[in-house]
């Protein structure tokens, strides 16, 4: 228990101190930067580039704009942030089904991994900029019936995409994990390839998966963004942070709203894999601490 | 079962293929007849194939020609009838299972009710001395514990065979008397026929009703030493002068290479121990 609060302790110092960073670079550093021939090392200080954290944080409290009842900038980039959120838990359910049944596939047939494997690892070098227009435009063309492909759908597809990625390589590594020994000895029982997955590769992948999870997480929440920003889709933090950002030359202190909620975004996400972790305790016992 | 016959292996040869060549010839032309309720130990220096037998017998690879029976059945058969129970070298727990749930395994795995486990875990957790920590995990126990966990796991389904590859190996020297004898008490209590590889002659000599020497390159039975030490082995046989010439004559049936030009050659791997 201790050890945890040390190391939230330990996380918050680290954030008051980017901040400290932060203003100690504004209060000393030139106000045009610094340039070495020409090149650009270091920003510039001044308010529109570097806006005080005291002005962030009293940006978020005040309204979005100056229309008549706008919301606060804190609660709708929050908002914001949770609708992105469910979208790439979409996203990771989605990609871990696919991941995990594709490390499955791969574990089952040896043909299998030397056939997919590289498949998968092309799938990854593909730029999610140019893949999400084309997942769009196959999305409008999907109907049946009373059901309608929605934008943030598109958004969740291309989240997965990228979630499901980290999820088949670490259950595939996680699979193959039990020794020899132990494999054989379910061999010798007798048992079949379900009853060896099910007591056998599938406790022991725990803590391959957990990691895996993690990481694919953290990728669902980077695709959600990046898909909102490049499909333009409506009520996710990656319109708010182009939004924002577009009134950047007037209200310098307002785009880091929507950044901040991103990070903490991820921060979530990793928090509810770690939680998910810690009720797998037993099968964690041989883990090696990352 | 009324087998008068545990294992019978007749002309077995098994050939490791390799990527050049004809291939490694782990074992030639190899016969040996296991009788119910005997202890028999392979013993012989490294690459003499005595692992390789065992693993055949359990049907975990298959010989390239001859024929392996397990009372009575091709081997592979036994394996589906879990005719045997079988402990490695190493103790190869789950660690994610209590003591008593690594116990459990091959019941579990074989459907048997539940409460009938129950009662079947407890009365081999107080067999091998470990009822206190039926719910300790692997990573808490000492190596000597874990390999009874795993003798103890062998003999959940009272099988009437025992195979055992080196269960012993890996522990140290008291620990490992301690085991031996407590596996002679098992034995006699179980009426379990074993196959026992090891590295060791006092082992061997201690344990035994017969132990098969075997040579290398290609593995061969050199010779079958008749110990048969008698029923009450306890501490004391260790010191009396019956095991001193057991112990004697395995060596010798070691070293008899009568044409080789350096015999101690062939004891290479052997542990004199």
């Amino acid at each position: 228990m201790t050890g945890l609060v040390r190391r939230i302790g330990l996380g918050a110092l680290a954030i008051v101190l980017l901040g400290v960073i932060w203003e100690l670079y504004k209060a000393v550093g030139p106000a045009e930067g610094v340039d070495v021939a020409g090149l650009q090392l270091l920003p510039r200080t001044t308010d529109l580039a570097m806006p005080h954290i005291w002005d962030m944080i009293a940006r978020a409290l005040e309204p979005v704009n100056s229309s008549e009842g706008s919301p606060p900038v804190w609660t709708s980039v929050l908002l914001a942030g949770l609708s992105s959120l469910g979208t790439a838990s979409v996203g990771l359910l989605i990609g871990s089904i696919v991941g995990f049944g594709l490390a499955l596939l791969m574990q089952r047939f040896r043909v299998a991994e030397s056939a997919v494997l590289p498949w998968l690892v092309l799938s990854q070098t593909v730029p999610l900029i140019a893949l999400a227009p084309l997942i769009v435009s196959w999305g409008g063309r999907v109907q049946f019936g009373t059901f309608e492909w929605e934008r943030w759908m598109s958004v969740a597809v291309i989240a997965a995409y990228l979630a499901f990625f980290p999820v088949a390589v670490g259950a595939l590594r996680g699979l193959q994990s039990p020794d020899e020994i132990n494999v054989e000895l379910f061999h010798a029982y007798g048992s079949g390839w379900w009853a060896t997955l099910r007591y056998l590769r599938l406790p022991a992948s725990v803590p391959y998966l957990l990691p895996a999870l993690r990481l694919g997480a953290a990728s669902a929440i980077i695709g959600t963004v990046v898909a909102e920003v490049s499909t333009g889709a409506k009520g996710g933090i990656g319109r708010l942070i182009i939004e924002y950002a577009q009134s950047g030359s007037s209200d310098p202190a307002k785009a880091y709203s929507p950044i901040a909620v991103a990070v903490i975004m991820g921060l979530a996400a990793a928090g509810i894999v770690a939680l998910a972790g810690a009720t797998l305790k037993r099968y964690r016992r041989n883990e090696v601490t990352v | 079962m009324s087998h008068a016959i545990a294992v019978q292996v007749s002309h077995v040869t098994k050939i490791f293929p390799v990527k050049k060549g004809d291939g490694v010839t782990a074992l030639a032309e190899v016969s040996l007849t296991v009788n119910a309720g005997e202890f028999v130990s392979l013993i012989g220096p490294s690459g003499c194939g005595k692992s390789t037998l065992l693993r055949l017998i359990a049907d975990l690879d298959q010989p390239t020609s001859g024929a392996v029976t397990v009372f009575g059945k091709p081997a592979h058969q036994a394996r589906l009838d879990q005719d045997y129970g079988i402990a490695f070298q190493s103790a190869g727990l789950l660690p994610w299972r209590t003591v008593e749930a690594n116990i459990e395994l091959p019941l579990q795995l074989h459907r048997v009710p539940a409460a009938t486990r129950r009662a079947r875990v407890a009365e081999l957790m107080s067999l091998v001395g470990l009822s206190d920590f039926a719910a300790n995990f692997p990573d808490q126990l000492s190596g000597g514990m874990q390999q009874r966990v795993a003798i103890a796991r062998s003999l959940a389904e009272s099988p009437e065979l025992l195979l055992m590859d080196e269960p012993f190996g890996a522990l140290d020297e008291m620990t490992r008397e301690r085991m031996q004898t407590e596996l002679v008490r098992i034995c006699a209590e179980t009426g379990a026929a074993v196959v026992f590889v090891t590295h060791s002659i006092p082992e061997a000599v201690f344990l035994s009703d017969r132990v098969v020497v075997m040579s290398p390159r290609p593995g061969r039975i050199r010779e079958i030493v008749d110990v048969a030490l008698g029923e009450k082995r306890g501490e004391m046989l260790r010191e009396e002068e019956s095991f001193f010439e057991g112990v004697t004559r395995v060596r010798e049936a070691l070293h008899g290479a009568p044409t080789e030009a350096r015999p101690d050659n062939a004891v290479r791997g052997v542990d004199l121990r």
